[in-house]
């Protein structure tokens, strides 16, 4: 008896329609976003969480009017993040019926940004997104770095300290995804995973490089994740979520069925 | 006909509209939801949702500047309530949350912080889907099998001081109080509009229940 690890599928959201690529080319088209949220919601979905990859203005009504849409049918968490850059952002996410949203960019154009939308809506439903890269530093040893703008742009942020401050801004949870990783189906960085989830006492997500059902179990045994992400290996029908959460149970791991 | 009018307590926190969502999603012709903050609506209400999210000390003082602590009170004494997350805490008599915070003394009893020390392994907050073991009956729990998964997401906990009102427990590290019941009143510390069909079927049992 206790807490269960979680599955959250990722639906990335580009226009109204859930999208995929490989490293943000070769985009395919993975269908309604509501159609999709309630296929994974049948299938047993912890959660689901949406990110809105383009988050233009005239994009952002569209994604608030989906979440609306989802969240009068799905009834399980829902995530959205994106463009969240202000605390009206926030307020009109949650009152589309978001439950938490993930904060990226804007902090780290503004670390108290995160204390300020902790302040106002609580920890519980502020989550940090940190995209890391591994980059060797000029002594030959490797670190990990926060980058910015889908992986192009680098911060100089060591993606660890950063995890750390972020938990002390008041974050309720971290989505950490290695770019290295995302969209090769090889795998989380399990380093990554392992060094960050040491270093916090609030849950983490792991995200970035599901391919097959024995990364999600390594994602929580190895990376030490309380939670696991994925998007294309329940997109195009390769596994259910039902089918990962009983692979994950086979191996030990406590999962809601 | 006279239809049944459910209020939902508004204090501006929370995820409020998932919660009218789920109570909209399982009601039916004769029962209508409004999510308010005007006293003589929850005055005239039939049933209370009390939910919520946040911090002790802000969901207090939004009351306050409501005007919604006495009809709120009020309600707790006499019509089906059901609190949800900060709507069970802030029943309790205070909380320490915040430096320490009074609250609506209407369960008696602290709400405290979960001591996880002996338990490098756990995070917190409590965040995610864990088990409710039914410790007694209640016509709430019809349809709901024995531990059940709820989502959950909290750092504090109720610890009354009358046992016998706890009629759901739930293990993180430690075994605490995650369901109270009083009289009309039932209260959780999970999320039910957010506990797929478990949480639903919450929903559907509170809106016929009457209270006894």
């Amino acid at each position: 008896m206790s807490l269960a690890k979680r599955i959250i599928p990722c639906l990335d959201v580009d226009d109204g329609r859930v999208v995929k690529g490989v490293q943000f080319v070769d985009i395919r088209d993975a269908g309604d976003p509501v159609e999709v949220a309630k296929r994974y919601d049948q299938q047993g979905a912890d959660e689901i969480t949406f990110l809105d990859i383009t988050a233009t203005a005239h994009e952002r009504n569209t994604t608030v009017h989906m979440v609306e849409q989802v969240a009068s049918q799905v009834f399980i968490p829902l995530t959205v993040g994106g463009g969240i850059r202000t605390v009206e952002d926030i307020r009109t996410m949650l009152n589309a019926g978001a439950d938490k949203v993930a904060i990226n960019s804007a902090a780290i154009f503004n670390p108290g940004f995160v204390q300020e939308a902790c302040d106002a809506f609580g920890s519980q439903c502020i989550v940090v997104a940190i995209d890391a890269k591994r980059v060797t530093t000029d002594d030959g040893s490797d670190r990990w770095e926060i980058f910015t703008h889908g992986g192009r742009r680098e911060t100089g942020i060591d993606a660890v300290e950063w995890a750390v401050k972020m938990q002390k801004l008041g974050a309720g949870e971290l989505l950490v995804t290695s770019m290295d990783k995302d969209g090769t189906k090889s795998g989380f960085d399990l380093l990554l995973m392992k060094e960050i989830t040491s270093r916090v006492t609030i849950p983490v997500i792991a995200s970035g490089g599901v391919g097959n059902l024995q990364h999600l179990v390594d994602g929580v045994k190895k990376g030490g994740a309380e939670a696991v992400l994925a998007a294309s290996i329940f997109h195009f029908g390769e596994h259910t979520v039902q089918e990962a959460k009983e692979a994950m149970q086979a191996q030990g791991i406590e999962v809601r069925l | 006909m006279n239809q049944k009018l459910v209020a939902v307590i508004d204090y501006g926190m929370g995820n409020l509209r998932s919660v009218s969502k789920a109570a909209e999603h399982m009601t039916n012709d004769e029962t209508q939801i409004v999510v308010t903050h005007d006293p003589q609506v929850i005055a005239d209400a039939d049933a209370i949702i009390f939910p919520g999210q946040g911090a002790a000390k802000a969901c207090m003082q939004a009351l306050q500047d409501t005007g919604m602590i006495h009809p709120v009170q009020q309600a707790a004494k006499e019509k089906p309530f059901l609190g949800i997350c900060m709507g069970l805490q802030v029943l309790m008599s205070h909380s320490d949350e915040n430096q320490g915070i009074d609250c609506l003394d209407i369960i008696p009893g602290k709400v405290v912080q979960f001591d996880l020390s002996g338990h490098p392994e756990l995070k917190m907050p409590h965040m995610g889907w864990n088990q409710i073991h039914q410790t007694q009956d209640h016509p709430l729990w019809h349809g709901i099998p024995q531990d059940s998964r709820f989502y959950f997401v909290h750092s504090y906990y109720v610890a009354p001081q009358d046992k016998s009102t706890v009629i759901g427990e739930t293990t993180h590290g430690q075994t605490f109080p995650s369901v109270l019941s009083a009289h009309n009143i039932f209260a959780i510390q999970a999320h039910p509009e957010k506990s797929a069909e478990h949480g639903l079927q919450l929903f559907k049992n509170f809106l016929e229940w009457n209270g006894h």
